[in-house]
């Protein structure tokens, strides 16, 4: 009948043009963004490959060879650090702990952001209330005194750092979600989901959340590189990850300190660790250039 | 009273370049204004009546290109020095929009923003400008004019704003005042006093009026001529009683017919008009009509018909010739 | 005469709007203050008014959508307004709503197929992929849409194509009742007589009662077999389209007739639109009594004592107490 001869047609019903393929095509027009997003890849490649094919290691001392520097032919790309260590490895597995750190607390405070962002502009009301007090009260918490009082209280741990910097970066996200939230449940399709039936939890899964990714990813993007140079300035207060391990804040906190005499050992890792902040926010930049629903 | 006219356009053409490619918005129209006289062009979206209006005044978007003439008073516009475009914006040509809060800025008070067009124009002295802005806002019967001055937008109501709006425009008394669809977003009642204020401010300065709308009423009440624009063309154009009367476009039958009118007979359904409004992005190669209408022969589809004369000021560009009127319902 | 299949008594919703101060006293927004009306199967009523009078808030105060402060809404021997939240909830596959701007009312990450299917899903989980599909194919053509179509998403679409859309929706669970919440106003002039036709056309076919709401007598009274006109969230008039036309008997339906614009020359200049004075009272502190009577032209002391009730007059029910001695309008 009339509709096994549509159901020959709609297998061949052509593919609409979904909101993120149009973002994706527009993020492509933005050359800035695109230019980041490889330097980026480029650097995260090396920071994975680099150190499991170089000869070094980043923690053995080679005591004949102390701050050596930089040079193309000695083997010793980057030049070594004051205990003889290769620089080049070291700024890699620099590069490794700090953006695992940026994507494992982002990806925290991401999930705590917005589901408490989101609960709270779904259900309004007094909860919303409460649950926004909460997220200022905590703004309000200084946030050094608390991590040196959990570094003192469980020792300097990579998981500690996760779960320090991640409990105080999902605040910007839950309120930005909360707000989101908000202006979306009022728009007329979701009082249309309502009025066609839909049941409330389903609306937040089916209809808001979509709707809300956008933002997310602009905003997760942007946390990123807030935390890697939270990290770094964590580490060059001495509060980071443990020697011999290192991130970027590691060595710029090391190589800080021999400014005067031996200068790569600071402008290296800080290239490297400007240029993954950089990338970040001109990516999250141009995320948001594209996805931003106000700029529609 | 001179016989030129007061505006003039020949041959206008807005194109914007877009990543898609150049959209033709307007395309080579003639426009003649006479002092005095009200001007009703009807149109709908992408039929490019704001552009054409907007790029008379040097107001269109940046990646916008102008080409052709439009003379205000013999002065050539398009190519006239921002400078002097700001000095006839305003005291020579009034604009007023469909949205009243696009014209009036929420955070200024009523005061400021009738005065500024005055202080900036004429040069005179707050207390001076405070009067005349008083004057304007008695003339668009605006009740306590003094209380209102130091009022705020979103205290009036929609049909305030509009007036205020209005007021605006006419503050500087200038010749021809462009209102684009100023009483669409209004309930009737109002738009019905928008109308009335129109009329007594004609009467009252002799203001030219371009008026673009496409309620028919608004036209029947306040046109003495009409455009009508489709896709970026003039298609139709006469006196007020040639299109109502005497219409020779399918696309001006075919909007008067399908407009549910509360003072005719109620038909037993609308003649609706088929198919969607033109992409300006992609234009048929003939009549950008004739996928629609419901008289189109093969030429419709091969050329672009040009605007003849069919009697003394009325002009179309159809090729049919027949008459209208005759057409099987159109269904949707 | 079989049972009316929705039927309205004493429907009020007010709003809190006191602000959050400590002082001043309670302020109470009335949006809909008492309004009675049936509705039979198969029936379209219109609903007219301005801004402000209520009609969108009544409209979905039927749904639910909005808390009812008192008042009944009995559909299917069943008091709507008293139900809780989930069985609510499970009679919205009776009644059903068409938004007025129909891109708003659309999901934008999803594709036609999953929006029109959606009611589907809410009420049969246990449908099949299949077998959903088959139906938004079946309702997308009743609708006059394209089944290729079905993977496109709501920005790849015109108005009034995207208001096709929004009407499947309401349609595929084949409510008895849908409210038409101005389907047409944000439209282009040349698509709105194809979408009311379409309303029309689905009436016929399903059977379903409309709620016709919209601020244009004109469209209302073209498609409603009764009108009822609102202000202030009160009615004013409830009477059947042609009387409606031919006699209108309260003040406010005649001043909102008078003040449409004639789409005729001759008759315009000769009688040209007529606004209604005054301005809207707040819907926070109405008027005593009747409370058009700020703006009515036969307004006598009894009227601001005594609110009229809605009474049956001939074929019409009027609430106006003078409504046998006012004079008719002329109409040609």
């Amino acid at each position: 009948m009339a509709a096994a001869t549509d159901a020959l047609n709609i297998s061949a019903a052509p593919a609409g043009r979904s909101l993120w393929q149009d973002a994706f095509s527009r993020l492509l027009y933005n050359r800035t963004a695109i230019a980041s997003g490889v330097v980026l890849g480029v650097i995260v490649l090396a920071s994975i490959v680099v150190p499991w094919i170089s000869p070094y290691n980043y923690y053995t001392p080679q005591w004949a060879l102390l701050n050596a520097p930089p040079t193309f032919h000695g083997g010793h790309i980057f030049g070594t650090d004051d205990l003889g260590r290769d620089l080049l490895v070291r700024v890699m597995w620099g590069c490794r702990v700090s953006l695992l750190i940026g994507l494992v607390a982002s990806i925290v405070s991401v999930v705590i952001g917005v589901l408490w962002g989101a609960a709270a502009g779904f259900v309004g009301g007094r909860v919303d209330a409460f649950m926004m007090r909460i997220v200022d009260i905590l703004y309000s918490v200084p946030f050094i005194p608390f991590v040196i009082v959990l570094v003192v209280m469980f020792g300097r741990n990579l998981l500690l750092i996760f779960v320090a910097i991640g409990a105080v970066s999902w605040l910007d996200i839950a309120r930005i979600v909360r707000g989101q939230t908000l202006s979306l449940r009022n728009k007329e399709f979701i009082e249309a989901a309502r009025a066609s039936g839909v049941r409330g939890p389903t609306i937040v899964t089916r209809h808001l959340v979509p709707n809300l990714l956008g933002i997310v990813i602009i905003y997760a993007t942007l946390t990123v590189p807030s935390v890697i140079l939270f990290e770094a300035f964590l580490s060059f207060l001495g509060l980071g990850v443990q020697a011999p391990m290192t991130s970027l804040g590691v060595l710029v906190s090391d190589g800080a300190s021999e400014l005067q005499s031996f200068p790569y050992l600071l402008f290296i890792p800080a290239v490297f660790l400007a240029s993954i902040v950089y990338c970040l926010n001109y990516l999250g930049d141009g995320l948001r250039d594209v996805l931003d629903p106000k700029e529609r | 009273m001179t016989d030129a006219p007061l505006l003039q356009a020949r041959k206008l053409s807005v194109d914007f370049a877009t990543r898609e490619g150049i959209v033709r918005a307007v395309s080579e129209v003639d426009l003649d204004l006479a002092a005095g006289e009200t001007l009703a062009i009807v149109g709908e979206s992408g039929s490019g009546k704001s552009q054409m209006l907007l790029s008379m005044l040097g107001l269109v978007a940046r990646n916008a290109s102008v080409t052709g003439s439009a003379k205000f008073k013999g002065e050539e516009l398009l190519t006239a020095p921002e400078k002097r475009l700001n000095e006839i914006r305003g005291s020579g040509i009034g604009l007023v929009f469909q949205d009243p809060m696009t014209s009036l800025n929420p955070y200024l008070s009523i005061g400021l923003q009738l005065t500024e067009p005055v202080r900036v124009h004429k040069g005179v002295d707050r207390a001076a400008a405070a009067a005349q802005a008083i004057e304007m806002l008695k003339a668009v019967h605006i009740t306590e004019p003094e209380r209102r001055m130091r009022q705020y937008p979103h205290e009036l109501s929609g049909g305030m704003r509009q007036r205020v709006a209005i007021a605006m425009a006419l503050i500087c008394r200038p010749e021809i005042l462009i209102a684009d669809e100023p009483t669409t977003a209004l309930d009737v009642t109002v738009q019905a006093q928008v109308l009335s204020l129109l009329r007594e401010i004609r009467e009252q300065f002799g203001t030219a009026i371009i008026l673009v709308t496409h309620d028919l009423g608004v036209i029947a009440e306040l046109g003495d001529r009409v455009n009508v624009m489709y896709a970026g063309k003039i298609v139709e154009r006469g006196s007020v009683d040639d299109i109502f009367y005497n219409c020779r476009h399918p696309y001006t039958e075919a909007l008067e017919r399908s407009i549910p009118q509360f003072t005719k007979v109620r038909p037993a359904r609308l003649t609706a008009i088929s198919g969607n409004p033109p992409n300006p992005l992609h234009l048929p190669p003939g009549c950008a009509f004739a996928p629609r209408c419901p008289y189109r022969l093969d030429i419709c589809d091969k050329s672009v018909p040009p605007l003849e004369t069919v009697s003394p000021n009325h002009a179309k560009a159809c090729f049919y010739e027949g008459p209208l009127g005759t057409a099987a319902e159109l269904s949707a | 005469m079989s049972e009316p299949i929705l039927s309205i008594r004493n429907l009020c919703v007010y709003f809190d709007v006191s602000g959050d101060g400590w002082f001043g006293h309670r302020k109470v927004l009335r949006a809909v203050d008492g309004v009675s009306f049936d509705l039979d199967r198969s029936e379209t009523l219109g609903i007219v008014g301005e801004s402000g009078c209520g009609k969108s808030t009544l409209a979905r105060a039927v749904l639910g959508l909005v808390h009812v402060t008192s008042g009944e809404v009995r559909f299917a021997g069943q008091d709507l307004a008293r139900l809780a939240s989930e069985k609510m909830r499970e009679q919205r596959r009776h009644l059903q709503i068409i938004f007025q701007d129909p891109l708003a009312s659309l999901d934008p990450r999803m594709n036609v197929g999953q929006i029109i299917g959606e009611p589907l899903r809410s009420f049969f989980p246990r449908m099949t992929q299949e077998e959903r599909q088959a139906k938004v194919v079946e309702m997308m053509q009743h609708v006059g849409l394209l089944p290729e179509q079905i993977n496109r998403y709501p920005h790849e679409f015109s108005g009034g194509q995207a208001q096709r859309i929004g009407i499947a929706r309401a349609l595929i669970l084949q409510p008895e009742v849908v409210v038409c919440d101005e389907p047409v106003s944000a439209l282009d002039v040349s698509i709105k007589a194809q979408i009311v036709n379409l309303l029309a056309d689905l009436q016929a076919k399903f059977g379903v009662s409309l709620l016709f709401i919209a601020h244009d007598l004109a469209s209302v009274r073209h498609v409603s077999h009764r009108v009822m006109v609102l202000y202030l969230g009160k009615v004013m008039e409830l009477a059947p389209w042609d009387e409606i036309y031919r006699a209108p008997r309260h003040p406010y339906t005649q001043a909102l007739i008078q003040a449409i614009p004639p789409a005729d020359p001759k008759r315009a200049r000769a009688n040209p639109a007529k606004p209604l004075g005054g301005e809207l009272p707040s819907p926070i502190a109405p008027p005593s009594g009747c409370v058009f009577r700020t703006r009515c032209p036969y307004a006598i002391e009894r009227c601001a004592q005594e609110e009229p009730v809605l009474r049956r007059i001939g074929e019409s029910f009027v609430a106006c107490h003078l409504a046998e001695q006012i004079p008719g309008i002329p109409n040609s």
